[in-house]
């Protein structure tokens, strides 16, 4: 199963975007790596890193962040973890995670997960 | 000429530099940004001069991609990325040598400044650190052509970071926090460009 990292500035954020998926996908492999180790908001490279070790289980990891540092700390992870296939994910965050975690959890590839995420980019909330 | 031991040197008093201007620093992304730059570069060069020791009697290459990693790992916000690929890439263009000439010095500058462009894809203009970094390496590359030595040469691009530093007042973001408040940015330095400036002014210190 692919696994997913959340990544934010904010712990709690991320903590909270990764029970919205879990509400959808129970079984998913889903981390939150969000706040600095002293708990204040900022992107941390070492705890990105560790959640996206911890959730690949051979099968790739797909990651959606918010802003600037998350997203520059994260192309930083991708490159120091060149030997697993870590893929760097653009959507919304809340609607990004939960159709990943759902399709992650549904046994879709890391392409395939890709793939959905672009469709679904131009999905308006307010139709 | 610039060996490892003075180069070290160097990076000690950036970095005292930057813990006594952190709330300055602070000050002016409160203004425009999301006012952690000074604590962030605090926190990142503090861990950098406790890993100082242990790189200290490595080549040059090899004390930079040091110093890099250590802000990657622990700036926590954009300037973690952006100084930590900057050195780093610097690094690789000083790889295995243990003195810097004033030729290398402009390699690495160079590599740095692609690396900052390469991390936050931006370009000169958009108020960032690369509008005082860019003329700053522009400025010292035509004082070596002009003829000028290392200390002269430095001068010159210390005073182009400053002038870009000022002119980052009179333009809108267009990168990073501060592009949420379009115009509103108007009239504020850029705290990246400031810290740069800082760095680049110890470095000439050294001299």
């Amino acid at each position: 199963m692919v696994g997913i990292v959340i990544v934010s500035h904010s712990q709690r954020l991320a903590e909270g975007v990764v029970e919205i998926a879990k509400m959808m996908a129970p079984e998913a492999r889903i981390a939150a790596a969000g706040g600095l180790e002293d708990g204040t908001a900022g992107t941390s490279f070492d705890r990105i890193l560790a959640a996206c070790e911890a959730v690949d289980a051979g099968d790739g990891v797909a990651v959606l962040m918010d802003m600037g540092s998350a997203v520059m700390t994260t192309e930083m992870v991708v490159e120091a973890l060149e030997d697993h296939a870590v893929r760097m994910l653009d959507a919304p965050l809340v609607e990004g995670a939960v159709l990943a975690a759902v399709e992650a959890q549904a046994g879709t590839s890391l392409d395939g997960i890709e793939a959905k995420i672009h469709e679904a980019r131009d999905v308006k909330k307010l139709a | 000429m610039i060996d490892n031991k003075k180069f070290v040197a160097i990076v000690q008093a950036t970095a005292k530099r930057i813990e006594d201007e952190k709330d300055f620093l602070t000050e002016l992304d409160n203004a425009i940004g999301d006012g952690d730059h000074g604590i962030n570069l605090a926190r990142g060069f503090a861990a950098v001069e406790k890993k100082l020791p242990e790189l200290a009697e490595k080549d040059l290459g090899a004390i930079l991609k040091g110093i890099g990693m250590a802000l990657v790992s622990n700036v926590g916000g954009a300037s973690g990325p952006l100084y930590g690929t900057a050195y780093m890439k610097a690094g690789a263009a000083l790889k295995g040598k243990t003195e810097m000439t004033p030729e290398d010095f402009a390699a690495a500058f160079d590599a740095a400044i692609g690396g900052v462009q390469m991390r936050g894809k931006a370009h000169e203009g958009e108020k960032t650190m690369l509008d005082a970094q860019m003329p700053a390496c522009k400025a010292y590359k035509e004082a070596l052509a002009a003829g000028k030595d290392m200390k002269a040469a430095v001068h010159e691009a210390v005073e182009a970071a400053r002038k870009g530093v000022e002119y980052t007042k009179t333009i809108l973001a267009t990168k990073g926090r501060a592009s949420y408040l379009g115009e509103r940015s108007i009239g504020h330095q850029d705290p990246g460009a400031t810290s740069s400036l800082m760095i680049l002014e110890e470095f000439e210190k050294a001299l």
